[in-house]
């Protein structure tokens, strides 16, 4: 539309005012803060150089946290997605009472990670929870889901998966629109040669939820917090902590928000690259329509 | 036959399984300690039906003030937000100017960047504006925070408007802003429906951003009162459950009842691009 210069920009005053107090500017001053020893309080800000920096490096509890928010990455991307793309396959049907069954797995998708944390920790308990439960009465031994060092990230995990795979499967299902429906119901029946039709047809059709599906995952999976805040609060010792875990307690618990501002630049440079793929995509198919 | 089969046998199991930790929270909800605590039949319903556990959780445990602060901050958060980014949206789709692509950009990046980066500075901001543990505070910086991902949201979709009406406009010599509020809004407000409820149920849950801006008891949300019940409540799972059930109503109602916007909501915003 052809129109004064200063039209367009009226419009846009106020969002992008707003926008760029409370999303641009704090961008900026958490690069600059990285390089300060602030500690939350203090009027004066002392700039310390790249030691934030060196320090993180040699900081065994941040070692743990991005190895823990990698598999977080493996199980949303490994795991989640290609769980989410079969039961979307699955339900992508025109059979009786498909309706209700989707809408019962959305059903994660609308609750705060804090009431799954909370539905999750009855489920996990070690003396009295769902599977330990359940393991006992079978005879076997109870596993401290919640409490061993090596078990504790992967219960967070599977806890957010329950959410996570909704997702997938909410993304695949709209995918699977643009893929004729008698090619999907075929994949299910006739053996030997559904596996081969879902690899070579299905798949290839899918590619553009597979992208999404995936790039998604893995930003969600880098900016794991809540539930591992509420449930364990990174612990016990560390073991389960995420770098947006670890950055909140560092820089709101200890009060170092200098590292911690140090650490949530490390976590955006990590980010940074899926987020620009994701952004190309995104602005890209945008043009083809 | 064999076909209709497999798909109930593998669906119910599937739906059993992503249900069951529904059925866990609300059995809990209703059940004594004691039957919780020594009978450990968490998968059976309970022989008496304890509702008098809402009571508590939401007189004794304070859900009540929770749940009221939870609407009072997301109600203009998202009406906020919608208002704004409608705006916004308007410019980057129907004007040709210089700054408009880069815009547009970042406003798509600020969606997706790890919030960690905004934490700290957020927090000093609503110090130094004097909002911090206020329900301003937080209400101005979801609306804020939330621009990115609605003014692209909305933009794709004022872009599918076709030209043409917009050009009879024009040369019938209506203004911008009448263009806006009389052409544009009407055509958008299904999308802004489908927005506005994808919306209400993320504002709805939030719990960092409340954590981070909120310090005192009488503005906390619900998400921030049921940690807090942890505390007092941790050896009481029954209210605790009633609690966490409590917070999910509301949600879950507006899911059900929107189902089909919420989830076209969710997809536009990715798949389509």
């Amino acid at each position: 539309m052809i129109a004064k210069k200063w039209v367009p920009y009226a419009f846009l005053a106020v969002p992008l005012t707003m926008y760029s107090i409370w999303v641009l500017y704090p961008i900026i001053s958490t690069f600059v803060l990285s390089f300060t020893s602030w500690d939350g309080v203090s009027p004066t800000i002392k700039f310390i150089g790249l030691e934030n920096f060196v320090e993180l490096f040699n900081d065994p509890y941040f070692g743990v946290s991005v190895i823990n928010n990698i598999k977080w990455l493996v199980g949303f991307t490994g795991v989640c997605v290609p769980l989410g793309l079969l039961i979307a396959m699955l339900l992508d049907q025109k059979f009786k009472g498909t309706k209700i069954y989707k809408t019962l797995i959305y059903l994660p998708m609308t609750l705060s990670f804090v009431i799954i944390g909370q539905i999750w920790f009855w489920i996990l308990e070690p003396r009295h929870g769902a599977i330990n439960t359940i393991l006992n009465m079978l005879g076997l031994e109870s596993v401290g889901w919640l409490s061993d060092p090596n078990v504790v990230t992967y219960s967070l995990i599977l806890a957010a998966s329950w959410r996570q795979i909704s997702y997938a499967m909410v993304i695949y299902l709209a995918g699977l629109k643009q893929v004729p429906n008698q090619l999907i119901e075929a994949a299910w029946v006739d053996g030997a040669n559904a596996w081969k039709r879902f690899i070579h047809i299905i798949i290839p059709m899918l590619k553009p939820a597979t992208v999404v599906a995936i790039t998604v995952s893995i930003i969600d999976s880098l900016r794991a917090f809540d539930i591992v805040y509420v449930l364990t609060r990174g612990g016990p010792f560390y073991s389960s902590s995420v770098m947006a875990n670890y950055m909140y307690i560092q820089s709101f618990h200890n009060y170092r928000m200098g590292y911690g501002s140090a650490i949530a630049v490390i976590q955006f440079l990590i980010t940074l690259g899926f987020i620009l793929f994701y952004m190309r995509y995104v602005l890209k198919s945008e043009e083809e329509r | 036959m064999k076909k209709l089969l497999i798909f109930y046998i593998l669906g119910t199991l599937i739906v059993l399984l992503w249900v069951s930790p529904f059925m866990i929270s609300f059995f809990t909800s209703v059940k004594t300690m004691d039957e919780l605590m020594v009978e450990h039949q968490w998968w059976l319903p309970p022989d008496i039906w304890h509702f008098e556990n809402y009571v508590t959780a939401w007189t004794d445990a304070n859900m009540g003030r929770y749940f009221l602060n939870t609407f009072i901050i997301t109600i203009p958060s998202v009406l906020g937000t919608l208002f704004l980014s409608s705006l916004g949206a308007y410019a980057l789709a129907w004007y040709k100017f210089k700054l408009s692509r880069i815009l547009l950009m970042v406003f798509v990046g600020g969606m997706l960047i790890p919030f960690q980066m905004l934490l700290i500075p957020v927090y000093r901001l609503s110090l130094s504006m004097n909002i911090y543990d206020s329900y301003q505070g937080v209400i101005l910086f979801h609306i804020a925070f939330q621009l990115g991902f609605c003014t692209f949201f909305l933009r794709n979709f004022m872009k599918t408007i076709p030209s043409s009406i917009f050009d009879a406009a024009m040369i019938d010599g209506a203004s911008h802003f009448l263009i806006y509020r009389k052409l544009v809004l009407p055509l958008v407000t299904p999308a802004m429906a489908a927005l506005g409820i994808l919306e209400f149920t993320w504002i709805w849950n939030d719990y960092l951003w409340s954590l981070v801006l909120i310090q005192s008891d009488k503005y906390k949300p619900v998400t921030l009162g049921l940690v807090n019940l942890q505390g007092q409540w941790v050896t009481s799972w029954n209210v605790m459950a009633a609690g966490a059930i409590i917070a999910a109503v509301v949600p879950l109602i507006v899911f059900l009842m929107f189902q089909r916007y919420f989830i076209e909501g969710l997809t536009v915003g990715s798949v389509k691009g």
